[in-house]
């Protein structure tokens, strides 16, 4: 720019004006890419939605678990179906994760040694999932634990609650 | 004997058909070896003409050539185990194990496609290491070195995307673990997963998708890149043969 502003007038015209110029091959050049342009994003979007699955045919994340007079107090209750354990102490009642929140294994309940251990890599838990021991990097999350009307316990995998909130039946 | 069959050979070659087929005449000169090989679609991104010092074992240990023979048995061995093989559950597990127990020869082949695979991930390995140690990654081989690297991943892809087809606990644990690593990717891992897997855990969908990508995807793109890596080895001058061979002292 300021190379074409220290010329003078009469010198920066005719380049000026050629550089402007914009001819049909390149006008439909630039119109022909920017239509492939926007159509390429397209196809990666309707792709991406295409391989992105509307309906699973997985275990449901909210299901009833039973009356909560079948849990003893100081009991962990592993179900396996639905990779939870039901925990009952004296203060409540608390539905932890028995996956494990380094890689994704199914930890066991070890009742002996009153603690949950992951069978992969050796990741150690209390029976309220805080960690032990690694390589695990967080406590086993807590789902949302609620009653039914008809008194049954309610479990929504979807909502993680805090460490601290128990269910008191 | 031996005059009537080249003779016979000879009237062949007269024919129209070996004629519209070959176009050229014998191959008895160097030139004419040279469009023999030119003028085929099989032999085109072959040498015409091989300096004697790269084809010594030391040169290359023919370790290029075991990884695709190896590619080769695997691709073969594949197609045949899938007439018996259903990538759904709970087929999957059980035409594996019918492969081993019931049909004929199944575990013959079942065996040579697993220990083949085993074999080419060492193979590859090996050949990158000695193409390392040789300097086979300098000017002007660097292209084909990135193209070697990205054969080196789709080989380990293909390896890990079969692991998971036989369904069992060392399949699904295997998988469940190694996806898991992905979707510790910042930002876009979980999204990764749940895509690779078709949802979010490793089911019916995390399978078959498993299998295109192992059957048809991976295989292709090993397949194009392959005849890329060979066409460049000849287009880059041949191998790296180092100068102690050229001296032919060693």
């Amino acid at each position: 720019m300021s190379d074409a502003n220290s010329l003078s007038p009469a010198e920066m015209l005719p380049s000026a004006a050629a550089a402007k110029e914009v001819t049909r091959r390149d006008f439909l050049n630039e119109v022909t890419l920017g239509a492939l342009g926007v159509a390429g994003l397209g196809s990666v979007a309707v792709t991406y939605q295409y391989f992105s699955p509307n309906v699973l045919f997985e275990p449901s994340t909210t299901f009833r678990a039973g009356n909560p007079d079948l849990c003893p107090v100081h009991s962990v209750t592993f179900l396996q179906d639905r990779q939870v354990y039901i925990v009952r102490m004296r203060e409540g009642f608390y539905a932890v994760s028995a996956v494990c929140t380094h890689l994704g294994c199914i930890t066991q309940w070890k009742p002996d040694s009153d603690m949950i251990a992951c069978p992969c890599h050796g990741s150690k838990f209390k029976p309220d999932g805080i960690k032990i021991e690694g390589p695990a990097p967080r406590p086993l999350p807590h789902f949302a634990i609620s009653l039914t009307p008809d008194g049954e316990l309610l479990i929504n995998k979807l909502e993680i609650i805090k460490l601290s909130q128990v269910l008191k039946v | 004997m031996a005059t009537s069959f080249q003779s016979a050979l000879q009237n062949l070659r007269e024919t129209k058909v070996w004629k519209s087929i070959f176009r050229r005449g014998p191959a008895n000169t160097n030139r004419t070896r040279s469009l023999a090989v030119f003028g085929n679609l099989f032999l085109h991104w072959m040498p015409v003409k091989v300096r004697e010092k790269s084809l010594r074992v030391r040169a290359s240990y023919y370790l290029g050539s075991i990884s695709f023979i190896l590619f080769v048995v695997l691709f073969v061995t594949g197609i045949l185990l899938m007439f018996y093989y259903h990538p759904a559950a709970p087929n999957a597990y059980r035409d594996m194990k019918d492969l081993q127990f019931v049909v004929s020869n199944g575990v013959f082949l079942r065996n040579l496609h697993r220990l083949a695979a085993h074999l080419m991930v060492f193979a590859v390995f090996w050949h990158m290491f000695h193409v390392f140690y040789r300097g086979g990654y300098k000017p002007p081989h660097e292209f084909n070195w990135v193209v070697g690297v990205v054969l080196l991943l789709v080989t380990l892809f293909l390896s890990y995307t079969g692991y998971l087809l036989p369904w069992d606990q060392l399949a699904f644990w295997a998988v469940t673990v190694g996806t898991n690593i992905i979707s510790a990717m910042p930002f876009i891992g979980s999204k990764i997963r749940f895509l690779l897997l078709g949802g979010n855990i490793v089911g019916e969908n995390a399978l078959l998708r498993f299998y295109v990508l192992h059957v048809v995807i991976l295989p292709l793109v090993a397949f194009l890149l392959i005849g890329v890596h060979f066409w460049r080895v000849q287009k880059d001058g041949g191998l790296t043969v180092k100068p102690k061979d050229e001296d032919g002292k060693e």
